[in-house]
């Protein structure tokens, strides 16, 4: 994978990463608020539009809805940034060598910080519902963003090659996004309980075992081992064939860009 | 001594398509599985089997036409592409500035941007705070320091840009025609500082078009026409073969078989300016069909096709011309170049009566470069810094 190259240019990851934060919230009004605002709409309007739709009987729906909002969001975003930062970044890539890896990943990075500017909205739904987190499944919590990040990776790092290739994936991100995200939030697995085929073909998605995990420690839901873990293979088989794809094609990446 | 840089028998092949489609699409790609064309595909080589080694501490400068290759081979150099066939060792760290300023954004502030830039250019934050101010200082921006870089002129983003540049320390340093840059003062200060690169024992690669800055900067030329590598060597004998091939012929010759009062049948350079001469020699042969007085003037247009300067043999003073005799007529002609702008020049010629008639005029008949050696020292201007063609000389007196 060429760690060790990464590793010596580790200080790009930061510059990008910063680089990409800065200029998200420059000349914005509200600046970081933005990152906290727009998980709040969301939970609001979809608490107000499917609260009745698969209400959940001891979780207050805004907590269901927010807390697998934010982890959804490091997915979300950190796929169409790294889907299309190498082309946006492409006037660097033609004139500058470094490892390639490190502009997806920076994306991803901007992901995972806007998530960690959105925990405290979490935690402030948490104490306004009265609800405390399941300090036993405690060890759910790392791994459920640990496998956030890892079902990020895969993906964002094979778009991000196709993409300098094939520019109809520019098209794609947003709906495979928008797809994936109505799978993962709204359809609920408990009601298909009886359709054991349908749930596993849906853990196939690497973000469902994830927020499920997340949800595991945040509100106490069950957590259903086998499905996770076919989430869990689904995810590094995704971040294997993307980073695979990716170095393969990485050395052309000026050529096309 | 183990060169620090063997570039082995590297070719570059494009895929020129002929449909002028700017990308791939995905149904094209899958069209393409069923259907074969390939008529509409031609191989085009960037670079054919170039091979030179570069030892440490060299300054190579690599010179050829506009699509030679350079470029190709600059990124080839820089990993930037992978050659399609031959190999590179490498044996240093490698620094390269193919374009001045990569990576900036316009939207971040000019202490942001030299963090950045500084950056992807491979030096350590470290190394960028320890030389921040060095850097402010040679770009001459510490007042907007926190604006944002959108909000500066052209010239200083660029003056910016160089001065991150400039503090690089790799072993070997790729650079591409950037010094084309900035102000007469910037540019002189980039030049000596390259200098001082070069000095400290580094080794450079230069590519530019600017043949008194090779010459002053490097201890060795390559010359690569159409993608294939024509000669290597001491800068003097590769800038004299580039320009001689490049700058074609000294000998402009022409037919004339029109039915004109008189005519250029041929010209030719026979002492091209160098070093510390600074006039041109001209053979010029005329065929008159009559005993005629006219003025024969000379134009010099810089490579760029912009009019430099004029010189003529009696249009601004009629007893001046020259009586041309019925048949051949040859003379020798002197033009004094000095104060100009060193650079190519482009040699037109008119034979006229003056501010009334043309009886010939032929453009651009030849192409030659001065390149007044001793300019640096002694400040002579160069075309590329756009300042003009002449540098007026200007005394003063205190009163």
């Amino acid at each position: 994978m060429g760690l060790r190259e990464l590793w010596d240019a580790r200080e790009l990851f930061y510059f990008f990463t910063w680089r990409d934060i800065r200029v998200k919230y420059k000349q914005t009004f509200l600046g970081f608020t933005w990152a906290i605002l727009q998980p709040l709409l969301m939970t609001i309007v979809f608490s107000i539009a499917f609260s009745n739709y698969h209400a959940q009987q001891n979780i207050p729906y805004p907590l269901f809805v927010c807390s697998g909002f934010i982890l959804w969001n490091i997915f979300a975003s950190g796929i169409s940034g790294a889907g299309n930062s190498m082309v946006s970044n492409a006037n660097i890539i033609k004139k500058i060598y470094f490892p390639r890896l490190i502009i997806p990943i920076s994306s991803i990075l901007v992901a995972i910080f806007d998530f960690l500017m959105t925990l405290p909205l979490l935690i402030i739904f948490l104490i306004y519902y009265k609800v405390s987190p399941t300090f036993g499944n405690i060890w759910m919590l790392p791994i459920g963003i640990l496998m956030a990040i890892v079902s990020t990776l895969g993906p964002g790092c094979l778009l991000a090659a196709l993409n300098v290739k094939y520019r109809d994936f520019r098209y794609v991100i947003p709906f495979l996004v928008q797809f994936l995200m109505f799978v993962t939030l709204f359809i609920n697995p408990d009601k298909f309980a009886h359709d054991r085929i349908f749930q596993e073909i849906l853990a196939l998605n690497p973000m469902s075992g994830s927020i499920a995990l997340f949800r595991g420690f945040v509100l106490g839901q069950e957590v259903d081992f086998v499905l996770c873990g076919i989430s869990c293979i689904s995810a590094i088989v995704f971040f294997l064939l993307g980073i695979y794809v990716f170095r393969k094609t990485e050395s052309y990446f000026a050529d096309l860009a | 001594m183990k060169p620090i840089l063997e570039i082995q028998s590297v070719s570059k092949k494009f895929r020129l398509r002929h449909e002028q489609k700017s990308y791939l699409s995905l149904r094209e790609s899958m069209m393409g599985i069923f259907k074969k064309d390939s008529s509409s595909n031609e191989d085009f080589f960037a670079l054919r089997d170039v091979s030179f080694d570069v030892l440490p501490g060299e300054s190579i400068g690599i010179i050829g036409k506009n699509g030679a290759g350079k470029s190709t081979l600059l990124k080839i150099l820089s990993k930037i592409t992978p050659p399609s066939t031959g190999k590179i060792i490498v044996r240093g760290r490698i620094a390269s500035l193919l374009e001045v300023g990569t990576g900036f954004h316009s939207e971040l502030s000019g202490r942001e941007n030299i963090f950045l830039n500084g950056s992807i250019l491979g030096m350590k934050q470290k190394e960028i705070a320890e030389k921040f101010d060095e850097i402010v200082d040679f770009s001459g921006t510490e007042q907007f320091l926190d604006t944002p870089l959108k909000h500066f002129s052209s010239g200083m983003q660029l003056r910016l840009a160089f001065a991150v540049a400039a503090f690089l320390e790799p072993e070997i340093l790729i650079i591409d025609e950037v010094l084309a840059v900035g102000d007469a003062e910037f540019q002189k200060k980039c030049m000596s500082k390259m200098e001082d690169v070069s000095n400290s024992g580094r080794t450079i690669l230069f590519v530019s078009h600017n043949m008194a800055a090779i010459q002053n900067l490097c201890s060795k030329g390559v010359y690569l026409e159409k993608g294939s590598m024509v000669m290597q060597g001491k800068t003097d004998e590769v800038i004299g073969t580039y320009l001689k091939n490049s700058l074609g012929e000294t000998t402009f010759e022409k037919n004339s078989k029109e039915n004109k009062v008189c005519s250029f049948s041929k010209i030719e350079i026979s002492k091209i300016p160098k070093g510390d001469q600074t006039s041109i020699h001209l053979n010029i042969e005329i065929v008159s069909s009559i005993e005629k007085k006219v003025a024969l003037d000379i134009r010099l247009q810089s490579y760029s096709g912009n009019p430099a300067a004029f010189g003529s043999y009696g249009t601004f003073n009629e007893s001046e011309m020259l009586t041309l005799q019925k048949g051949m007529n040859n003379f020798h002609l002197e033009v004094e170049l000095s104060g100009m702008a060193n650079g190519l020049y482009s040699l037109s010629a008119d034979l006229t009566q003056p501010f009334k008639e043309f009886y010939d005029r032929v453009e651009q008949a030849l192409l030659f470069e001065y390149c007044y050696t001793n300019s640096l020292k002694d400040s002579v201007l160069l075309q590329d810094w756009n300042l003009g063609y002449y540098r007026l000389p200007v005394s003063i007196s205190r009163l």
